[in-house]
C-alpha cells in the first residue's frame, strides 16, 4: 500500500502561552517547504489557563490530498513538544510519548497548578518523578527551561520552543526555512529570533549551579571580633550539627544582635547535651529554635523592608537599570496586636487587658495602609520603627514570644530524655507557626492541637512517627480537616486498647 | 472587540473561482455561505462556533456588499427564529450557535420553524461540544433532528468535505422543503486546511426585496388544523423527498470496495476510523481501505436503500457512532431486523458506550472488531494484544500530574469578587451560593470553592428562587452580563422581581461576553460601529422594578465588595438586593492596551507600569494568599535555605499589576510581604530628580545603619 510518511506533530501546553502562535509557524514552514499540512486545535474556554492540546500532521504533496487525523492518538507521536513539564508528565500519561519513535521537547519551568499553590504546606508536584518518565518513555528527550530563555530574550516561550524543535532536526526542512518563518513574524519577530536562535544552542553556561554560600559578616571592627568569637564556639559543636547551628546563628544575630545569638547558642547546648549519634535532635534544634527565635514583628518586617539588599533586590526582581525610575509601595495592615506588641511590655500586657480600650484604640488603627517606602516619608518612618530594635527585648511581643518559645522548648528536653526521635519532631512541629493575623493564629492552633496529642503516644514505641504523621496531616489544608481526622482516629485507638 | 482579530483573514473571503482557500474551518464554512448565495446570516457565540460569529462581524462590509443581512443575535432562542426569513420566501438563510445546549435553548423557534417547514433553504451550523475541551455536559444535538424532523448533515471533517456539505444542504433543505443542521465537531470547527474556492453570488432575492413584497401562507403557520397536516407531510413528502435526494445526489459515501465485514461511520469521525485503519495496514494515506466503509455525512435521516444494500452480503457490520444513546445504531438494527438480514450488527461493544472517540479508542475499538469478525484481515502483530500500551508508564505518575482545569487568567476582574465573597462567608457563615454559566463559574474550583449549581445561561438566580424564605438567611446567585442579556434578565432578574425574593444577584460584568472570546454585549463600554453598546445593565434591572441596586466599578475594591455583600445580605430592604461588579475582562484589556502602551513608550511618552512582587524574607510560606487568589502569576518558589520547610509566595513577570494581591493582603489582613512597583518609562527631569534626591537620602541612611551592625550577605 503507498505509504508516504505522515510526520504527527502534538504540542501540550497551557492556555495562555502561545501554543497557537508555534502551531502557526509550524504549519508555515511546512507550507514553505510544500509539504501537506493540516493543524487543529481546542479554542474557547478551554484555553483559559487549562492544559490543551494543539495537533498538527503533515505529509509530502502527493497526487491527493491525504487522510489526516485531527486529534492526537496513543503511540501514534513523532514529536511532541511540552510548554511546561508537568504537562510533559501529562503527554507521557496519555500515551502520546513511546519509546520506538516519539522526539519529547520539553520545556522544565514550572507553571504550579492551584492544587499546588493552596495547600498551607509544600504542594508541589515532584519533578524527579517527571523526569524519569521522560527519560523512560521517549526515543529522545530534549528537555531546558525554555520559559528563561524566552524571557531572557523578552520573548515568549513559543519562540524558543520553535527553536528547540529546529535543533531537533527532526523536521526535514532546512533550518534557513525556520529562521524565515520567525523572521516573517510581523510585530515582534526581533524578540521572537533572539528567543529561537538562544534556544537553538544547547551549550549554556548554568546560571542555576553557580554555587551559593555563606560570606563572613562585614560590619564595625569590634561586631566582627566578637561575631568571630561567637563563631569560635561551633567548634565546640559536634560535626553534624555545625552547619545548621552557623545558619542559624547568622539568622538569629541577623534579626537582633550578637548577645542574642550567644542566647541562641547556649539554647542550641542543652540540647546537644542529651543528644548523641547522628545528632538528629540538635540538628532540628538548631533549625527551629533559630526559626522561633526570629519571630515577624513589625520591627523585623520595617527592618527588612527599609535594607539595601532589598531594594537592590526588588529592582534586580523588576530587571530595572541604575538610571529606570520606580516607586515601591507596601500594603500594611497594622492591628492592635501589632501596635500592643510593640509597646513596653507591661503596658502593651496592660492595654490588652482592657478590651473597650483595646476596641477603642484598634478602630483608629485597625486599616490598610498603602506606604511608599521608595518615598522619603514613609521610608523615614519604616526606617525609625526598624530602629526600636534596641527595645526589643523589652516589648509585650518578646515577653508572649519567648514565652512561647521556653514552653515549647522545655517540652521537647523532657520528652529528649526518654525519647529523643520524640523530642526531634516536637521541635520540628514549630515549622506550623507561620503567617500573620488569622493565618498565624489557625497555625498556633494547629501547632497546641498536634502537641496535645503527646499524652495519647505515651509509651508507644512508634510515637515520633505518628507526631510526624500529625504534623503533615495539618500541613495539608487550610481550615485543619487532616489533621482532625487523624486524631480522630488516634483518640479511637486509644480508647480500644 | 472579539479577543481574536480576523481582519486579515476575512478578506480572502473575496477570492474568487479556481482559487485556493485556506484557513480554519470557521472561515471556510463563510466562505462557503457566500458561493451559496446566502440571504441572512446570525448566530449566537459559543465554543466551538464563537469565531464563526467574529469572522461575520469581521466581514460585515464583505456582507453588506454581498446585499447580505447580519443579525448578532441575542440568544440561539433568537437566531433559530431569524430562520423564518425563509419560510415564506426563497432566502436561503444560515444561523449558528453551539450544540446540544445552543439548541437546547433554539428548540421551541427550531420545532415550530421544522412544523411549517421552509421555502428557502434554511440552516444551522451548529458548533457540537463534545469531548476534549468541551465546557458543557455530555448529550447529542441528534436528538433534536429525530424529534422535530429537521435533517442532520455530519460531513468528513476536511474543508472541501465541509463546503460541499453546506452547499449539499441548502439544496436538501429546498428539495424537502425542511430546515437542516450541519454539524460540526469542536476540532473540525479549528481545522486549518485548504480547499478551491468559487465566486460569491449575490442572493437571487434580498430580505431587501421580500421586504418590498410581503408574502404569507397561512398553512405554513403552526396552529392547528395545519399542525395535522403538517405533522403527515413531514413523513410522507419532506422525508421521503429528503431520502430521494440524498440518494441520488450521493451524499453518503461507500469506500473501500466490497468485503465481507464493513464500517458504517458518521462522517465527523471518519478521519479517525481512517486512521485506525491506516495504523492496522488496511488503509492507506489517501484513505484507499481494504474495510469496506459507509460515511453518514447525512446522520438523520438514515436512507433505508443504502444501509440494506451495504449490509447485504456482510457478515458483520461495526457502526462507529459517538456519544449516547445510540440513535444511529439502534435505528439500523431496527431497520435489519425488520428485513431479516443476516449480518451480525456490532457499535457499543468494541467501542465505548459513551465518550468521544479519540484516536486511541477508535484504534481500540477497530481492532477489537476485527479480531472477532475479520482477523484474517489484521497483522500478526495486532491479532493477540494493543499495539500501542505503553508500558514505560510510572503507576505513582497519575497522582503526580496536577489535573489543570481552566480557571481565571491572570488579572481576572472577576478573582476578587469571590475572595470578597470567601472573605464574607466567613463572617457570616455560609450561604447557599447559584453559579451562572460564563467564566465566573471558575469559581466552583479551588481556591474558592464557592457555587453549588449551575442550571444554565442567564438562569443563576433563578435556580436559587427555590431557596428563598422570608426572613431566612438569603442566598447568593451570580450571574454574567453574557448570561443577563441572553434571557437573565426576565428569567432572573425579572422572576426575582415578580416573585418578590429577598435573595441577592451579583451580576459579574466584564464589559463582554468573555467566556466565548469578548464578544460585545449591549452593555459593553467599546464603541462598536455597527452595533448598539453603552446600555447600562443598572438602568436594566431598575426597568424591571429592582429597587436595591448597588454598582462597584472597580470590582479589585475587596473591601467595599465586602461591605455591598454584607449589607445586601443583612439590609432591611425588600425584593432582590443586586449589586452589578464592573471590571473589564483583563484578557480583551490586556490585547487593546498592551500594544497602545507599547507604542507610547516607543514614542518616549512618560508610562507608569504596575507589577507586583513579595518579599521572600517577609514571607513565611503560609500561602494564604493564593488560598485567596489563584492566580497564574502568583505561585510558589522554594528558597535555597535550609531553615525554611515550604515555598514561599512569588509573583512572575506575567503580572499585570490587576492590584488583586494588595488589595486582598489588606481585606484578609494577610502578610506585609506584598509590594507594588511602579515603573516609570521615560521619566521626566522631575521624576528623574525626585528619585535621585530620596534615592540619596534613603542610601545614606541604609548605610548609616549598616556601619553600625552585621550584614550577612549570602554569596551567588
Amino acid at each position: 500500500m503507498s505509504n508516504p510518511d505522515i510526520i504527527k506533530i502534538a504540542i501540550l501546553a497551557v492556555g495562555g502561552q502561545g501554543g497557537g502562535v508555534l502551531t502557526g509557524w509550524v504549519v508555515a514552514l511546512a507550507e514553505a517547504n510544500g509539504w501537506r499540512v493540516q493543524s487543529t486545535a481546542v479554542a474557547g474556554v478551554a484555553q483559559r489557563t487549562g492544559a490543551t492540546i494543539y495537533y498538527v500532521e503533515m505529509c509530502p504533496m502527493g497526487p491527493r490530498a491525504p487522510v489526516l487525523a485531527l486529534a492526537p492518538a496513543a503511540g501514534d507521536v513523532d514529536i511532541l513538544i511540552a510548554a511546561e513539564l508537568m504537562e510533559a508528565g501529562r503527554a507521557v500519561l496519555r500515551g502520546f510519548v513511546t519509546p520506538d519513535r516519539t522526539t519529547l521537547i520539553a520545556s522544565t519551568h514550572r507553571i504550579h497548578a492551584v492544587s499546588e499553590k493552596i495547600v498551607p504546606g509544600d504542594g508541589q508536584a515532584p519533578d524527579e518523578r517527571i523526569f524519569a518518565a521522560m527519560e523512560r518513555s521517549a526515543k529522545r528527550v530534549i528537555a531546558e527551561d525554555f520559559q528563561r530563555i524566552a524571557v531572557q530574550a523578552g520573548s515568549v516561550i513559543s519562540a524558543s520552543l520553535f527553536g528547540a524543535l529546529a535543533r531537533a532536526e527532526v523536521l526535514p526542512f532546512p533550518r534557513r526555512s525556520f529562521v524565515d518563518v520567525v523572521r516573517g513574524s510581523g510585530r515582534s519577530a526581533e524578540a521572537s529570533f533572539r528567543a529561537f536562535e538562544a534556544a537553538l544552542t544547547d551549550d549554556r553556561e548554568e546560571i542555576e549551579v553557580a554555587a551559593t554560600g555563606q560570606l563572613p559578616p562585614a560590619g564595625p571592627e569590634s561586631l566582627v571580633t566578637a561575631w568571630a568569637a561567637l563563631e569560635a564556639r561551633m567548634s565546640a559543636l559536634p560535626a553534624p550539627v555545625q552547619q545548621m547551628a552557623t545558619t542559624g546563628l547568622r539568622h538569629v544575630v541577623d534579626f537582633q544582635d550578637l548577645p542574642y545569638g550567644e542566647d541562641y547558642l547556649d539554647r542550641l547546648d542543652r540540647f546537644v547535651a542529651l543528644d548523641e549519634g547522628t545528632f538528629e535532635l540538635s540538628v532540628t534544634a538548631a533549625k527551629y529554635l533559630a526559626n522561633a527565635m526570629v519571630y515577624d514583628d513589625v520591627v523585623r518586617v520595617a527592618d527588612l523592608k527599609t535594607r539595601r539588599a532589598r531594594f537592590a533586590r526588588v529592582r534586580a526582581d523588576m530587571r530595572l537599570g541604575a538610571s529606570d525610575v520606580a516607586h515601591i509601595t507596601e500594603f500594611m495592615h497594622p492591628r492592635i496586636e501589632e501596635a500592643c506588641g510593640t509597646l513596653p511590655a507591661p503596658l502593651g500586657a496592660w492595654i490588652e487587658a482592657r478590651p473597650q480600650l483595646a476596641g477603642w484604640l484598634d478602630r483608629r488603627i485597625n486599616k490598610g495602609r498603602k506606604v511608599r517606602t521608595s518615598g522619603l516619608f514613609w521610608f523615614a518612618v519604616l526606617y525609625v520603627v526598624a530602629g526600636l530594635k534596641r527595645w526589643r527585648r523589652s516589648t509585650y511581643r518578646h515577653r508572649i514570644e519567648t514565652k512561647h518559645l521556653d514552653n515549647w522548648m522545655d517540652l521537647a528536653l523532657t520528652t529528649a530524655s526518654e525519647d529523643r526521635p520524640l523530642a526531634a519532631e516536637i521541635l520540628a512541629c514549630r515549622r506550623l507557626i507561620k503567617g500573620y493575623s488569622d493565618t498565624r493564629t489557625r497555625g498556633e492552633s494547629k501547632f497546641d492541637a498536634v502537641l496535645r496529642a503527646l499524652p495519647l503516644l505515651k509509651d508507644r514505641r512508634d510515637a515520633a512517627d505518628v507526631l510526624h504523621r500529625l504534623r503533615e496531616a495539618a500541613l495539608q489544608d487550610e481550615h485543619g480537616n487532616a489533621l482532625e481526622a487523624e486524631l480522630e482516629g488516634l483518640g479511637s485507638a486509644k480508647a480500644a486498647s | 472587540m472579539a479577543e481574536r482579530s480576523f481582519a486579515k483573514e476575512v478578506q480572502d473571503l473575496r477570492i474568487g473561482a479556481g482559487q485556493e482557500f485556506r484557513g480554519e474551518g470557521i472561515l471556510a464554512i463563510t466562505k462557503a455561505l457566500l458561493e451559496c448565495g446566502v440571504g441572512y446570516v446570525g448566530g449566537y457565540q459559543g465554543a466551538p462556533v464563537s469565531h464563526l460569529i467574529d469572522v461575520l462581524s469581521y466581514a460585515e462590509d464583505i456582507l453588506n456588499d454581498l446585499g447580505i443581512h447580519f443579525e448578532a443575535n441575542a440568544s440561539e432562542a433568537a437566531a433559530a427564529a431569524m430562520l423564518a426569513g425563509s419560510v415564506n420566501y426563497p432566502i436561503r438563510g444560515a444561523v449558528t450557535f453551539k450544540g446540544p445546549v445552543g439548541a437546547n435553548v433554539a428548540a421551541d423557534a427550531l420545532a415550530n420553524l421544522s412544523s411549517g417547514g421552509v421555502m428557502g433553504g434554511a440552516m444551522v451550523i451548529l458548533g457540537e461540544d463534545y469531548g476534549e475541551g468541551s465546557s458543557i455536559m455530555q448529550e447529542r444535538t441528534h436528538a433534536f433532528a429525530t424529534k422535530s424532523q429537521l435533517w442532520l448533515l455530519d460531513p468528513r471533517p476536511n474543508l472541501p468535505s465541509i463546503v460541499k456539505t453546506v452547499r449539499d444542504g441548502f439544496e436538501l433543505s429546498e428539495a424537502s422543503n425542511t430546515p437542516v443542521i450541519l454539524q460540526v465537531r469542536i476540532r473540525a470547527c479549528h481545522v486549518y486546511g485548504s480547499f478551491t474556492a468559487r465566486d460569491n453570488q449575490r442572493p437571487p432575492v434580498t430580505v431587501r426585496d421580500a421586504l418590498e413584497e410581503p408574502q404569507r401562507r397561512t398553512e405554513r403557520i403552526t396552529l392547528p388544523p395545519f399542525t395535522y397536516r403538517h405533522e403527515m407531510e413531514k413523513v410522507t413528502e419532506r422525508m421521503p423527498a429528503a431520502s430521494r435526494f440524498i440518494e441520488e445526489r450521493e451524499l453518503n459515501e461507500r469506500f473501500g470496495g466490497d468485503g465481507e465485514i464493513g464500517i458504517i461511520v458518521q462522517g465527523g469521525i471518519y478521519n479517525g476510523v481512517i486512521r485506525a485503519l491506516q495504523r492496522l495496514e488496511l488503509a492507506d494515506a489517501y484513505g484507499e481501505s481494504d474495510v469496506p466503509l459507509y460515511v453518514l455525512n447525512v446522520t438523520y435521516p438514515l436512507v433505508d436503500t443504502e444501509v440494506l444494500a451495504f449490509c447485504s452480503g456482510k457478515r458483520a457490520v461495526l457502526i462507529v457512532e459517538e456519544g449516547q444513546p445510540a440513535y444511529i445504531e439502534d435505528a439500523i438494527a431496527a431497520l435489519l431486523y425488520r428485513h431479516q438480514a443476516s449480518c451480525v450488527l456490532v457499535g457499543k461493544g468494541p467501542l465505548p458506550i459513551a465518550g468521544e472517540y479519540t484516536g486511541t479508542v477508535l484504534m481500540d475499538g477497530v481492532t477489537g472488531f476485527l479480531r472477532e469478525h475479520g482477523e484474517d484481515l489484521l497483522p500478526q502483530g495486532h491479532r493477540e494484544t494493543n499495539g500501542h500500551v505503553t508500558e514505560t508508564t510510572d503507576p505513582e505518575l497519575e497522582h503526580t500530574v496536577p489535573i489543570r482545569p481552566p480557571g481565571f487568567c491572570t488579572g481576572c476582574p472577576e478573582r476578587p469578587i469571590f475572595a470578597a465573597t470567601k472573605l464574607v462567608e466567613e463572617n457570616l457563615g455560609p450561604h447557599h451560593i447559584a453559579g451562572d454559566i460564563g467564566c465566573h463559574l471558575f469559581s466552583i474550583l479551588p481556591p474558592f470553592e464557592i457555587g453549588s449549581t449551575t442550571m444554565g445561561y442567564g438562569l443563576g438566580p433563578a435556580s436559587a428562587a427555590a431557596l428563598s424564605a422570608k426572613g431566612a438567611r438569603r442566598s447568593i446567585s451570580f450571574i454574567g452580563d453574557g448570561g443577563l442579556w441572553h434571557n437573565g434578565l426576565t428569567s432572573s432578574i425579572g422572576n426575582a422581581v415578580y416573585n418578590e425574593s429577598d435573595n441577592v444577584i451579583v451580576v459579574v460584568d466584564n464589559f463582554y461576553s468573555a467566556a466565548t472570546g469578548g464578544q460585545d454585549v449591549p452593555s459593553s463600554r467599546a464603541d462598536n460601529t455597527s452595533r448598539s453598546t453603552h446600555h447600562p445593565i443598572a438602568d436594566a434591572v431598575r426597568g424591571l422594578g429592582v429597587r436595591w441596586v448597588r454598582e462597584i466599578d472597580r470590582t479589585y475594591d475587596v473591601n467595599r465588595l465586602k461591605n455591598l455583600l454584607t449589607e445586601a445580605l443583612t439590609t432591611e430592604e425588600t425584593g432582590p438586593k443586586v449589586i452589578i461588579a464592573s471590571s473589564e475582562c483583563m484578557l480583551n484589556k490586556q490585547r487593546r492596551e498592551r500594544p497602545l502602551r507599547n507604542d507610547a513608550i516607543k514614542s518616549g511618552e512618560r508610562v507608569v507600569v504596575p507589577r507586583f512582587g513579595v518579599d521572600e524574607d517577609v514571607c513565611t510560606g503560609d500561602h494564604a494568599c493564593m488560598r485567596l487568589s489563584g492566580c497564574p502569576s502568583l505561585s510558589v518558589k522554594t528558597l535555597d535555605d535550609p531553615l525554611r520547610d515550604d515555598p514561599v509566595a512569588a509573583i512572575d513577570e506575567s503580572c499585570v499589576g490587576c492590584g488583586n494581591c494588595g488589595e486582598v493582603a489588606d481585606a484578609a489582613v494577610l502578610c506585609p510581604s506584598f509590594h507594588r512597583v511602579d515603573v516609570v518609562h521615560n521619566p521626566r527631569p522631575w521624576d528623574r530628580f525626585a528619585s535621585r534626591v530620596s534615592d540619596l537620602c534613603i542610601g545614606s541612611l541604609q548605610r548609616w545603619r549598616d556601619r553600625r551592625r552585621l550584614v550577612f550577605e549570602e554569596r551567588g
